[in-house]
């Protein structure tokens, strides 16, 4: 072999690697263009302004109970707590849940009042990707209380297909 | 009609928190995912859920596609006097599902 197409090879090698350098970019731009519309913490901002309007959303006084590292994203345990004596004069109005990287931001909303004696409330949720959950609680006086939980999620919801 | 499991209890003394753990059988098809001929699966999901205790509303709940199959709901209520407990799942495509708990309060 001379020195010639050596030098030759080594071209075709480096344009072999920035192909596939240009392959890897746009693999990992082209899943963004195939998956659906996905809520981003905006989105969930958003989508909180929309209960809460202008009303200032206060941290504390809210438990998410949902465990730090899920499995399977398709069936997630969660519970919402709130601190509140659930009296006529001083209860919880309604609980909503809000996740950030799932299609929709909205998870459950629910509406109680003082004759529900406790504010707790568990159900079963789908995430598709390790994110944090938002718990927004309204009180009968007017003021908003939110609690949070970060969750790791190894086999996301929403990825297989129908058959 | 739909299956239903409810978990709720019998009996109860007076002004007593009881919790009620509802399920029902629904496969919650989100609206999001697509066959493997690429068309879109509509959506199909329960949207909403009532609890009444002698006809008064005590708990409601509206339901999105992130909620997993077969939806599952605990909530609580103020056991007040001996009656019905009436639980109630609406949902896409006409979906609707009753069932009624007796309670005695002593």
């Amino acid at each position: 072999m001379t020195a010639d197409s050596e030098r030759d090879s080594r071209a075709t090698r480096r344009d072999v690697l920035k192909i596939a350098g240009a392959l890897a970019l746009g693999g990992g731009a082209a899943p963004a263009v195939v998956a659906p519309a996905r809520a981003t913490p905006a989105e969930m901002q958003a989508a909180v302004a929309s209960i809460v309007g202008e009303a200032r959303v206060n941290d504390g006084r809210v438990k998410l109970d949902i465990p730090p590292l899920v499995e399977n994203g398709n069936t997630v345990p969660c519970t919402v707590t709130v601190e509140s004596p659930m009296t006529a004069a001083d209860h919880v109005k309604a609980i909503h849940v809000f996740t950030e990287k799932n299609p929709q931001p909205y998870v459950i909303s629910v509406v109680l009042g003082p004759r529900a004696g406790r504010a707790s409330v568990s159900t079963r949720i789908r995430l598709r990707d390790s994110q944090t959950v938002l718990a927004v609680a309204e009180m009968s006086d007017g003021t908003f209380w939110s609690g949070r939980a970060g969750v790791i999620v190894t086999v996301s919801a929403c990825l297989e297909d129908v058959l | 009609m739909a299956r239903a499991l409810i978990n709720a209890p019998a009996k109860a003394p007076r002004g007593a928190v009881i919790e009620i753990k509802t399920l029902v059988s629904h496969v919650m098809e989100t609206g999001f995912r697509y066959t493997q001929t690429g068309e879109l699966v509509p959506r199909d999901i329960v949207t909403g859920f009532t609890a009444t205790y002698n006809g008064e509303e005590v708990f409601r709940a509206r339901l999105h596609p992130a909620i997993s199959a077969n939806p599952y709901l605990t909530f609580h209520t103020v056991a007040t006097e001996s009656g019905t407990i009436e639980l109630t799942w609406t949902g896409d495509n006409g979906f609707a599902a009753t069932e009624r708990i007796r309670i005695t309060v002593e």
